[in-house]
């Protein structure tokens, strides 16, 4: 106890008015003020002729290196620090923003020129300068991606069932990893696989609506297989179990009872797959090129696809170009507008039909 | 009994294998397997199909090859080229998908982690040939200026040697676009990493008295290392690969590489070299490109092989289970 009774002397100790318990801190609105002065600033160069580019990186460097120093004096260096580094996280996610945000105006400002009835309705065949349509390419487009999407649902939706419901061992790890590196094979590849596989049969220069879908259903099944096996393994066992006790056969219950209940999740990712190879324009060029008619048959010959159909209106346009570039955006904002009804589509199905979970 | 004979198997050893199975069950399991077994078999297809079709570029002469100078010197440069353009891209997109996943999951209000996840996947929706018309006609003028600056004052760094381009078709442009496209893929892995970050070591950290950008360098940064690295990898293969977007954007003329980032004379990459030269080409002219093709498939195959890899290892050890 003696040693407790040693006091220090006052000596030893700063006196106690010296040693703040609470650090200082900001007032609350500083930073929205500070933020608010740096925009006001940014808007005023804008003003004065500056290049919104400029504007808007001085706004934010100046927002930043404020807040540093103010929050350097008076809170130290450690807030300062992750004052800054928000700054520098926020700026980062806007600045992604501003591609897509980018994209999307410029596509919708210069795809509006030619939204008219031809353009839906008509096809390229003898159309030299204005006119003409895009109705061989939609068809083609669809025709191509719907046969892709009859081969690769079905082998990706069984693969998902082995790998989930029978795969043990090496196979099933085998299957799993190569679907995930199958995930990366660069589109054109495909493309060249499909051209390949179908010159040793049909000689060189080959070019038919089915080998597109074959090089598109390539870069499909992976992405069937990965979706549909994430819902698979979100269907409780015991529903399963339940059925075993009931001596259903495992067939039978797969198809009665997994698949059902994971059916929302699979449709969603379905969706999102031909979302994900409508767009696709490598594979398209190689395997199927384009021509100005109609064609609606996958077995015979060049189609059109609306992607295609955009890059070449685009890489070569007639005399005076413009028609051309016009029908390149147009068909360029069909598309786009076709992949986000896509993303939408699997939104909502996943949202509105998802089994309820909560009792 | 007679001594010797073997005893006829008893109930117990059909009963470990389950009921006999019935037709129905055979030949769903066997197609399941088929499915399977079907996919490695594609992507053994692949590699021997293009292996057949790149043969005879393989023993053509030298003379039969577009350049003149043989398969190996006509690859070359577009194999530097493609690795130039997604280096550069990777370099731009890493940190900034660092970043964004950070923002989702760590700073943005929790309610809004999921919407803002959704809207930097809708930068993966957009087809590629989009791309390369929005890189063509938007991006590009805009860096004339400032590649025209970064010639005069930079110009003694080898990258931006210059005369620089009056079109902006230059290999920065290009893979400023391949930067924006594969932000989406690596985002995702990375945020997915964050979200697991254990949280009783952010909540230690939180208790330390850790700031928010201390908690998350010493628990949330470690943790998502190798996904990270895995992430990056992944975006990688995936600018290797892209074509559309770099054969619209990039202007080719050049047969030599160069390190120059802002000049109009540029080496194709080996994607946009096929979209660009395949529909015209006829003869050994295609079995060269797919010879290319089938570099470019073993350089991505070789990335992502790795990726998936790093990024495996960390589900087997991160002791997030």
């Amino acid at each position: 106890m003696t040693s407790l009774t040693k006091t220090p002397t006052p000596q030893d100790l700063p006196a106690v008015s010296d040693v703040p318990l609470t650090h200082g801190s900001l007032p609350r609105r500083a930073a929205p003020l500070t933020l608010l002065g740096s925009v006001l600033a940014g808007l005023l160069l804008f003003v004065l002729d500056w290049s919104p580019a400029w504007c808007a990186l001085l706004a934010a460097a100046g927002y930043t290196l404020t807040v540093y120093l103010w929050s350097r004096r008076v809170e130290g260096s450690r807030k300062a620090t992750d004052r800054v580094v928000t700054a520098i996280v926020t700026s980062a996610f806007l600045l992604a923003l501003l591609p897509l945000v980018s994209v999307l105006i410029t596509v919708v400002g210069k795809g509006l020129a030619r939204f008219d009835a031809t353009f839906f309705t008509n096809s390229m065949r003898g159309v030299v300068g204005e006119g003409g349509g895009v109705h061989h390419a939609i068809m083609g487009t669809l025709i191509i991606t719907g046969l892709a999407a009859l081969i690769s649902v079905p082998v990706g939706i069984l693969t998902a069932i082995y790998l989930v419901e029978y795969g043990r061992g090496r196979l099933a790890r085998y299957i799993t990893f190569f679907v995930d590196v199958m995930t990366g094979i660069p589109s054109i590849v495909a493309g060249l696989f499909a051209y390949a596989l179908f010159e040793l049969f049909y000689g060189p220069g080959v070019r038919m609506g089915i080998m597109g879908a074959v090089a598109l259903s390539v870069l499909m099944i992976p992405i069937v297989v990965r979706a549909t096996e994430e819902m698979l393994k979100l269907v409780p066992n015991e529903l399963r179990e339940a059925a075993f006790a009931l001596a259903v056969p495992k067939w039978l219950t797969i198809l009665k009872v997994v698949l059902p209940t994971a059916l929302a999740g699979i449709a969603t990712g379905v969706t999102l797959a031909i979302a994900r190879v409508i767009g696709e324009t490598a594979p398209l060029l190689i395997a199927v090129g384009i021509t100005t008619g109609d064609n609606f048959d996958p077995f015979d010959g060049r189609m059109a696809t609306l992607s295609v159909f955009s890059y070449y209106e685009y890489v070569s346009p007639g005399v005076p170009p413009e028609p051309s570039l016009d029908r390149a955006w147009s068909a360029a904002f069909l598309l786009i507008i076709i992949v986000m009804a896509l993303n939408l589509v699997a939104r909502l199905v996943s949202r509105l039909f998802a089994p309820k979970t909560r009792a | 009994m007679r001594k010797g004979q073997t005893v006829p198997p008893t109930s117990e050893r059909t009963r470990t294998r389950g009921a006999p199975l019935s037709l129905g069950d055979r030949l769903f399991a066997g197609s399941a397997t088929g499915a399977g077994v079907l996919i490695l078999l594609v992507l053994a297809g692949v590699a021997a199909f293009l292996v057949a079709e790149a043969w005879p570029a393989l023993t053509a002469s030298e003379d039969e090859i577009p350049g003149g100078e043989g398969l190996v010197l006509y690859i070359w440069p577009l194999l530097l080229g493609t690795l130039l353009s997604a280096t550069l891209a990777l370099l731009m997109a890493a940190p900034l998908a660092v970043a964004i996943a950070l923002f989702v999951t760590h700073y943005a209000p929790r309610r809004l982690a999921a919407p803002l996840g959704y809207i930097i996947d809708l930068l993966a929706a957009v087809p590629s040939i989009i791309y390369g018309l929005w890189g063509f006609s938007v991006l590009a003028p805009q860096t004339v200026s400032p590649s025209g600056w970064l010639a005069e004052n930079l110009g003694w760094i080898p990258f931006f040697a210059g005369p620089a381009s009056s079109t902006g078709r230059t290999m920065l442009t290009a893979a400023i676009v391949l930067a924006v496209m594969i932000l989406p893929i690596i985002t995702a892995v990375i945020r997915e990493a964050f979200l697991q970050t254990p949280r009783l070591h952010e909540e230690a950290s939180w208790a330390l008295g850790a700031t928010r950008w201390e908690m998350i360098r010493l628990s949330v940064l470690p943790f998502g290392r190798s996904s990270m690295i895995g992430g990056s990898m992944l975006g990688l293969g995936r600018a290797l690969g892209e074509t559309m977007a770099v054969a619209i954007v990039l202007s080719v003329s050049a047969d030599a590489f160069s390190f120059n980032l802002i000049s109009s004379s540029n080496v194709a990459t080996i994607a946009a070299n096929i979209a660009l030269k395949f529909p015209e080409s006829s003869g050994v002219a295609v079995n060269v490109l797919i010879a290319s093709g089938l570099v470019l498939f073993v350089v991505t195959l070789l990335v992502n092989m790795g990726a998936r890899a790093v990024i495996n290892r960390r589900r087997e050890f991160s002791g997030a289970n």
